[in-house]
């Protein structure tokens, strides 16, 4: 194989041109007319209804998949009994149908060829592209051992192949969604509260009395339940408070909009505890009984003023007062919400912390209208050989940061580069159900990392960006077409929910739990796969656990009653938090023996040159990253992101809105596409802003090919948490050009 | 029996969802809708206003789009949902025009179409689709007539307003501020 | 600042765009409808007042054109419906309070009688061409014979049909340029001014085309006072109506409007046609020419400056 052998290819596979082409035609009838319309009554009559849950995001909330008689999908409702949607799902559940029907959809194995000195895929038969995966493996785990087999994963195709990884002895395992997403909020309330936030987060909005919102978005996340208890917390009179730069949906929702200067947040919750302390407004009984460490603190935040603060963070100290004690008249019903998306400066878990401090100083751990104790049921393990022991594995990969609790994915990547001190050489990679040229940051490491490898898999339901990079693409189903395993979530109360295929896998699409038997078999350890359908699996374990399938048909959800006793703190007796001393820690000494403060700080970040603005990214509540762009329900909603652009820098620059624009970095890298500004009053003028996940450069993904900016690939600085190898994201500054830096360049 | 939808924009998101469940309850073809989200925007760095809303026809009392109709496609029902009856529509666009919210569209297949209420689902007691999957529950349907429904017991107690009313059509979305 | 737009729904090609849904049909089919209105009515009321042995072109020439403008017109006007087949439906029904609903029954028998209209006038404009039935040759008889009935039933349709096409516009309130109720009044005025011009063209004598001159003149005063009537209107009138003016005085269509409506259609025509009137020799073609294309550009700024007036967005 050549040295350019992983040279990005815009799928033009062998003959699929012709298919795609005769879809789209058949499409412009479309199937609808108005007599469709009368005869609709019949037809909702012969529905019939399928439970699964959804997998176009993480929450994964139970549905009904309602198909007609010619077995086409024709909606997606939510299941009334889920707690994780109550019956309604967001418009990307509701979309879901979109996600079967686009045409774009992979179709068929794919391997990559030369002709004529051109690379290119070429269809292939499942046989030939699983012989071929395994005869890779195999070679590579005889000469490197199965730890150099590395998995990036993310969702219900994850496990699947997590399974299959453990089984024939690979540990090397990560997904974006720790060190590119939630992992510092998981170390840092793990270091206080002794336990993770997980998901869904075990927030108890719908009766709080007050939620701060720090750089967290809920209405543009749409985290079904959250979004749905907030709405039920504005119905209640509950405070809400934002602190964003920008002027988020919540922002528009809150009681105080705290502008921030972006990059701050840590000197503002210093200055918010200082002022629950010196007002003593704290909750002193919470803090006497169930913390350590409340001296040091108090000492810590002494000289943190809101005088200190408004220096730092632009926040008037009148506003910061007011604030504070608006959280304390609603303590302990206050939820300081830990977020999701919070890799943003390199001090992450340090700001994960500060937030864990101020919920314990307003003592809404552990109580009502603040954390609850969340619960999950158990679903028993299917009987499986035990796993072999890998000699290293995404742990050792990633000992550099001592309190990181899974992979990290930017570091297994870094392991496919060959070096001298690379002591845990990667020689394949599996990449299942994430896009990771938009996941993860730092495109130049990642493509000279894929350069380096033996042997690339990508398993995915669309031509995304990331598979124009492997060896084999493999088409999977969608979720609505396959068996998955068993939803068991934390929540208020114990749930499970099933996923059962309402159509049969359309194309030559395949479920990945048979992906992962295949290639196991193939492997010789198909000893870990003993079905020959995941349904008998799901069967077994739901007779453990005293239901069955037909039932779980019948129901799609099941809940179970708590078994850990009360959701909330039983205050009559003494409490053993999970910490190390069994107490919350406000003062952590597990941090200072590693060499880190023990009590949050704040430091200052880099800010924009003159003529740069940070870029900020975000969600938008109908598409999930850069998943759902070409679904074509979504894309009707949403089909590209705008640059938010202050009046002020527009009237500088002499920017317009629907302009088109490109953007370059500190780094020089430039934007592969343009984007339309949008000049709004709801972004600083410090900043410019986009939601994330657009700008695909795969040509097969006919909707969403070329629009708009795909932000990460203009992060290229990246501020790494040491205490869990978190990668910030937040401290990159780009530059608007107005002409088109690529006129002479065909991209 | 008078229908109406009352819609909390202090609770809306702008999510959308609306639009997508309305598009698959209604089989409304791929780059069409019968309903959309508008953002008002007002104010200036730090002191802004936002306003997010799910728009459609408004089932006028006063209906334009009905008065204008030369066959009578378009037609009011005693509950005063206006409905499009697709074989009796020429496809003259004279109700398109007609229209201040700009709420009907042509289907590909020809005849003008836009939103029932869901009238389908209303006959069988459910509530349109739009209100029953809203997840932020801004959404709320019912009958002005009846003095004690959730609809009238919101128009009594909170600040409302229509769209348009100058233009006056006796808009039957109600939009709560 | 203030900024209002769509977060979703609406801004896909199919919908905005398409909301749009008159094209180039509707003005033309509007210009046609009105000069077969003008054609009509001044044949009618020659012939009601007895002077068709005056004015030839007026009752016999030019109205061979009104069957053929309604025919094209009607032509036009279904081919820009979305849902053809089915626009028998029209005829199913009487709706009082729609003015499409009026005009598809007023062209229903007014088309039929302009034929025979024509019919009428058979042997004296094809003399060449005898007829080559006897019970044609007594229908067309009978039709010379009854010729004053039918005036007297042309002359309220067409004043109908004129008003019709400005009527229809004008009955949409939700665009704030065509809800006025000077419409109807200028696009009858435009359709007899259009028509007058035809007469023009087509007239042989200098009797017939000065007179027709002078109606002419007279129609294009008025429809100049119609206008400036129409504008002041909108400027008194609400903020919708105030930006509708702006789009026909300030804005994209202000050259369209202001140079070939007003100037050239009809300022310049009037100017040319006084001068002819005073004794100066001026092509007659000319000034008639430039009414009947400002006509039609007068069709095409409304219809489409009419459809981006709103109320909302």
């Amino acid at each position: 194989m050549t040295t350019s052998r992983r040279k990005f290819i815009k799928i033009s596979a062998l003959g699929l041109g012709g298919v795609a082409a005769t879809t789209t035609a058949l499409n412009m009838f479309g199937a609808s007319s108005y007599i469709d319309e009368l005869v609709k009554e019949n037809v909702a009559k012969t529905f019939k209804r399928t439970a699964t849950y959804c997998e176009v995001c993480f929450w994964k909330c139970a549905a009904w998949t309602y198909t007609d008689e010619e077995g086409a999908v024709k909606k997606i409702i939510g299941n009334e009994n889920d707690p994780h949607c109550y019956g309604r799902l967001c418009p990307r559940g509701t979309g879901g149908v979109g996600m079967y029907n686009d045409e774009d959809r992979l179709k068929t194995p794919l391997i990559r060829t030369t002709v004529n000195g051109e690379q290119t895929f070429r269809e292939a038969s499942w046989d030939e592209a699983l012989d071929l995966i395994a005869a890779k493996f195999k070679g590579i785990k005889e000469e490197f051992g199965a730890e150099s087999l590395a998995l990036i994963k993310h969702g219900a195709p994850g496990k699947h192949l997590e399974h299959l990884y453990q089984a024939f002895g690979s540990d090397t395992i990560a997904e974006p969604a720790y060190a590119q997403c939630r992992g510092p909020r998981e170390t840092g309330f793990n270091l206080t509260f002794g336990s993770w936030i997980g998901s869904p987060e075990p927030t108890d909005i719908r009766d709080t009395k007050c939620l701060v919102l720090i750089g967290s978005h809920i209405g543009e996340n749409m985290h079904n339940s959250q979004v749905q208890e907030m709405s039920d917390a504005i119905d209640n009179g509950a405070t809400i408070i934002t602190v964003d730069p920008r002027f988020s949906t919540a922002a528009s929702k809150s009681k105080y909009w705290l502008a921030i200067k972006p990059a701050t947040d840590i000197a503002l919750m210093l200055s918010w505890m200082n002022v629950l302390i010196n007002e003593n407004i704290y909750d002193k009984e919470y803090i006497e009984k169930y913390a350590t460490g409340f001296n040091e603190l108090k000492d810590h935040v002494s000289t943190f003023t809101p005088e200190w603060a408004y220096g730092i963070t632009g926040i008037k100290p009148e506003e910061i007062r007011k604030t504070a004690r608006e959280m304390a008249d609603a303590s302990p019903a206050v939820i300081i919400h830990p977020g999701r998306h919070v890799v943003w400066y390199g001090d992450d878990s340090q700001r994960a912390r500060a937030m864990a401090i101020l919920n314990a100083l307003l003592g809404s751990w552990g109580r009502r209208g603040g954390f609850y104790f969340k619960e999950s049921i158990k679903v028993p393990e299917f009987p499986a050989p035990e796993y072999p022991h890998p000699k290293w594995g995404w742990k050792e990969i990633g000992a550099k940061y001592p309190l990181a609790q899974m992979g990290i994915t930017t570091e297994v990547i870094k392991c496919a580069i060959p070096s001298e001190d690379n002591k845990y050489p990667v020689k394949a990679l599996m990449v299942a159900g994430t896009n990771i040229t938009k996941s993860i940051p730092n495109k130049k490491l990642l493509e000279e990392a894929i350069e380096a490898l033996d042997f690339m898999v990508v398993i995915d339901t669309m031509p995304m960006d990331v598979t124009g990079y492997a060896d084999v693409v493999l088409p999977e189903c969608t979720y609505l077409e396959r068996y998955d395993e068993i939803r068991s979530a934390t929540n208020r109360e114990p749930s499970i929910a099933i996923r059962i295929p309402a159509v049969a896998p359309k194309y030559d699409s395949k479920p990945s739990w048979w992906i992962a038997k295949e290639i196991g078999e193939r492997m010789g350890v198909g000893e870990y796969f003993n079905y020959t359908d995941y349904k008998e699996v799901i069967e077994w374990q739901l007779g453990q656990m005293g239901t069955s399938l037909e039932e779980m048909e019948k129901i799609g959800v099941k809940n179970f009653p708590r078994k850990s006793g009360s959701m909330y703190l039983n205050e009559t007796g003494p409490h053993e938090f999970p910490t190390h001393s069994g107490k919350i820690e406000l003062y952590s000494n597990e941090l200072k023996n590693l060499g880190f403060d023990p009590l949050p700080n704040y430091t200052k970040h880099p800010e924009p040159q003159q003529g740069f603005y940070r870029l900020n990214y975000g969600r938008a509540p109908m598409h999930t990253f850069s998943r759902t762009a070409n679904n074509p329900n979504l894309n009707d909603l949403k089909s590209e992101n705008n640059l938010w652009v202050n009046p002020k820098v527009s009237r500088i620059l002499g920017l317009k809105t629907g302009q088109e624009v490109w953007l370059k970095n500190q780094d020089d890298i430039i934007s592969t596409f343009s984007i339309k500004v949008r000049v709004t009053e709801r972004v600083r003028w410090d900043s410019v802003y986009m939601v994330h996940g657009f700008g695909h450069q795969e040509k097969k993904l006919s909707r969403a090919y070329g629009k708009g900016i795909n932000d990460t690939e203009l992060i290229s600085s990246v501020a790494i948490d040491p205490i869990m190898g978190g990668t910030g994201m937040r401290g990159n500054f780009v530059t608007i050009l107005t002409e088109n830096p690529h006129k002479n360049t065909e991209i | 029996m008078r229908y109406a939808m009352v819609i909390d924009t202090l609770k809306c998101v702008g999510c959308s969802d609306c639009v997508v469940a309305c598009q698959t309850e209604n089989d409304v073809p791929i780059g069409y809708c019968r309903d959309w989200i508008t953002e008002t925007v007002n104010g200036a760095y730090p002191n802004i206003e936002l306003e997010l809303k799910s728009e459609r026809c408004n089932h006028c009392e006063n209906a334009p789009c009905v008065r204008c109709c030369p066959t009578g496609a378009s037609h009011q029902l005693v509950n005063g949902i206006v409905l499009v009856t697709g074989d009796e529509c020429i496809g003259c666009g004279a109700c398109i025009e007609s229209c201040p919210y700009d709420a009907r569209y042509q289907h590909p297949d020809g005849y003008v179409d836009k939103c029932t209420f869901c009238h389908h689902r209303l006959e069988k007691g459910q509530l349109p689709a739009c209100v029953s999957v809203c997840p932020t529950k801004c959404m709320y349907f019912g009958d002005l007539d009846n003095p004690n429904s959730e609809v009238s017991e919101l128009l009594k107690n909170r600040k409302h307003k229509t769209l348009a009313p100058e233009a006056g059509t006796k808009p039957n979305v109600y939009y709560l501020i | 600042m203030q900024e209002e737009l769509f977060t979703s729904g609406r801004n896909l090609p199919h919908i905005d765009p398409s909301l749009e849904i008159w094209h180039w049909p509707i003005s033309v089919y509007l210009f046609l409808g009105g000069l077969a209105a003008g054609l009509l009515f001044f044949a009618s009321l020659i012939t009601v007042l007895g002077k068709e042995k005056d004015y030839p072109a007026a009752v016999k020439y030019a109205s061979i054109i009104s069957p053929i403008a309604l025919t094209l017109g009607l032509l036009a006007l279904f081919y820009d419906l979305t849902h053809k087949f089915y626009f028998w439906r029209l005829y199913t029904t009487i709706r009082i309070e729609s003015p499409m609903s009026w005009g598809a029954w007023v062209l229903l028998i007014i088309t039929p009688i302009s034929f025979l209209w024509v019919f009428s006038y058979y042997s004296e404009i094809f003399p060449k061409w005898k007829l080559k039935f006897e019970f044609l040759n007594n229908f067309e008889k009978f039709l010379k014979d009854n010729r004053k009935n039918m005036a007297y039933a042309l002359i309220p349709l067409s004043i109908i049909l004129g008003v019709y096409t400005g009527i229809l516009l004008s009955a949409f309130n939700a665009r704030p340029l065509w809800n006025n109720a000077i419409l109807g009044p200028l696009f009858l005025v435009s359709g007899l001014s259009t028509g007058a011009a035809t007469i023009i063209l087509l007239a042989k004598t200098k009797k017939e085309k000065h007179l027709f001159g002078k109606i002419d003149l007279a129609l294009i005063v008025l429809e100049l006072g119609l206008i400036v009537h129409m504008l002041m209107g909108m400027y008194a009138g609400s903020e919708v109506q105030l930006e509708a003016m702006q789009l026909l005085v300030g804005g994209e269509f202000t050259l369209m409007f202001f140079g070939f409506v007003i100037i050239l259609g009809l300022i310049v025509p009037a100017i040319l046609e006084l001068i002819e009137l005073i004794g100066f020799k001026v092509p007659v073609a000319v000034p008639a020419l430039l009414v009947l294309i400002g006509g039609l550009v007068l069709r095409f700024v409304i219809v489409e400056a009419g459809q981006i007036t709103r109320y909302l967005y």
